[in-house]
């Protein structure tokens, strides 16, 4: 019998613990977070939850009673301070042990912040309530970043009728995960709902509430102090090992080939994948990535990951506001984002994970 | 947990039958949806990876026929979405995260699939 420690409780951590029972795992389980709230979902907290559409209850992934009927030990307040590889312990603060056969890092990442003071930061449910708060009396909201995270507060907060800027330091919105049609196709989209958009500036306009959203940084400290890889996110390979065997990581706080994604879809993934590794032995991860941004009417669905080196075909109608755009390199289909046409999302998840060539 | 916590309020009766025959009868407050229904009260055939967003597949429900009439009608991305579950799509799969209970749904059966990943 195994005993697996979980590092992090968020969606990565989440579903790690709640997959290693769906596959049969019948070890020991110890799930730590820092937060002291049930392990919760955050894509609602800049969408439906910040707009008032969707309350608190609706947001853990599971209530109370699922932990203990699954005997998951859910340790909530709870930081892991260090990692004794050699004796395969974690500890911590206030110097509690706890040993593992196997560790899960999935630490998360924290917000970057910027050099002033008073700007709010979104990233948890406690971040969330005090935006929502400060939002509502406010007349004028400056938000800096025109990332997802900028842009979905953006439109919460000119729904509720607020005079809103947003300011973003590269020349288009998005810029590091979309392509420039899509960045276009949004512009016009906030403009034409009254959003203040100012590309090429990092000056911040004085309002009544400033918000950023100007990336995270990984939480790969506690890896880092055990010695082990470390680079823009704890190293993993293939299998979503870190230089150690014993240990993985995934989610935010993890880098495969290079890269580090920043979904629900890549901790779910990856968590699904070390679960059933755990069970039943060594296999590869393999998932497509796919992501979603809802911004005034308009759904985005995003499928493969986008580089500025692929060559970008468009589908459908860009003015009627329902298009995809098709994503290759040479013949094959790397990417697809899909405004408003769920079909082709859909479509485009399949292809990417069969391999199959898109006929245009 | 008073932040996640919900007062009392009104509920519509909704059943789920689980693949190998377990069945389950839950009062879900109006509002929430037949996937928080079963999430919330420890019904393990739907798993709901995305948290509602219609973006993953993983609450697959199969809709006792006689109700499939009475209940609103899909939208453009649930059906879009079912063309990806796990199990196979049927005449009455719907997504349960799309199914937000009114009282219009007391006395609701679902079966979920044999699996939805």
């Amino acid at each position: 019998m195994k005993s697996v420690v979980i590092v992090g409780a968020g969606q990565a951590g989440f579903q790690t613990a709640a997959s290693l029972r769906m596959e049969g795992f019948d070890g020991g389980i110890t799930l730590i977070g820092e937060e002291p709230h049930l392990p919760y979902q955050r894509p609602p907290l800049s969408k439906a939850f910040l707009a008032g559409k969707q309350d608190a209850s609706h947001l853990p992934f599971r209530p109370e009673r699922f932990y203990s009927d699954h005997s998951i030990d859910l340790e909530l307040s709870q930081s892991v301070v260090a990692i004794g590889r050699a004796s395969r312990r974690v500890a911590l603060a206030g110097r509690r042990m706890v040993d593992y056969d196997v560790l899960v890092l999935a630490t998360g990442a924290r917000v970057r912040k910027l050099s002033m003071s008073g700007a709010l930061y979104l990233r948890d449910i406690d971040d969330a309530i005090q935006i929502k708060a400060r939002l509502e009396p406010a007349g004028s909201v400056a938000i800096v970043g025109g990332g997802f995270i900028g842009l979905e507060v953006a439109s919460v907060a000119r729904a509720m009728g607020k005079s809103v800027t947003v300011v973003e330091a590269q020349d288009r919105l998005m810029p590091r995960c979309i392509a420039p049609v899509v960045s276009d196709f949004f512009l016009e989209l906030h403009r034409r709902e009254g959003v203040n958009i100012v590309l090429n500036s990092t000056a911040i306009p004085a309002a009544d509430l400033t918000i950023a959203g100007i990336g995270v940084i990984p939480n790969t400290e506690l890896a880092q102090a055990a010695g082990l890889a470390v680079r823009n996110g704890i190293v993993v390979d293939a299998f979503l090992k870190t230089s150690d065997p014993n240990i993985f990581a995934i989610g935010d706080c993890a880098e495969m080939n290079g890269v580090r994604l920043e979904s629900v879809q890549n901790a779910a993934d990856q968590a699904k994948c070390i679960a059933a590794q755990i069970v039943h032995g060594p296999a590869e991860y393999k998932a497509v990535p796919w992501f979603w941004t809802d911004q005034f009417d308009i759904k985005l669905q995003m499928a493969g990951i986008w580089s500025p080196r692929l060559r970008a075909v468009v589908r459908g109608s860009v003015e009627a506001r329902r298009f995809s755009v098709y994503y290759f390199d040479g013949e094959r289909l790397a990417a697809a984002d899909s405004i408003n046409s769920p079909g082709d999302h859909v479509k485009a998840r399949k292809l990417l994970a069969s391999g199959e060539k898109l006929e245009l | 947990m008073p932040l996640f916590g919900k007062k009392a309020q009104e509920t519509a009766s909704v059943t789920y039958i689980s693949d190998a025959g377990a069945v389950t009868r839950v009062d879900v407050p109006l509002g929430d949806s037949v996937m928080e229904g079963a999430i919330k009260n420890g019904i393990d055939g739907i798993v709901a990876e995305c948290g509602g967003a219609c973006m993953c597949a993983t609450c697959h429900v199969y809709v006792d026929p006689s109700w499939l009439d009475r209940l609103p009608p899909m939208q453009e991305d649930e059906n879009a979405m079912l063309e990806s579950t796990a199990s196979p799509r049927h005449a009455n799969s719907r997504l349960s995260c799309q199914l937000r209970v009114t009282s219009d749904f007391d006395g609701l059966v679902v079966t979920t699939p044999p699996t939805q990943q």
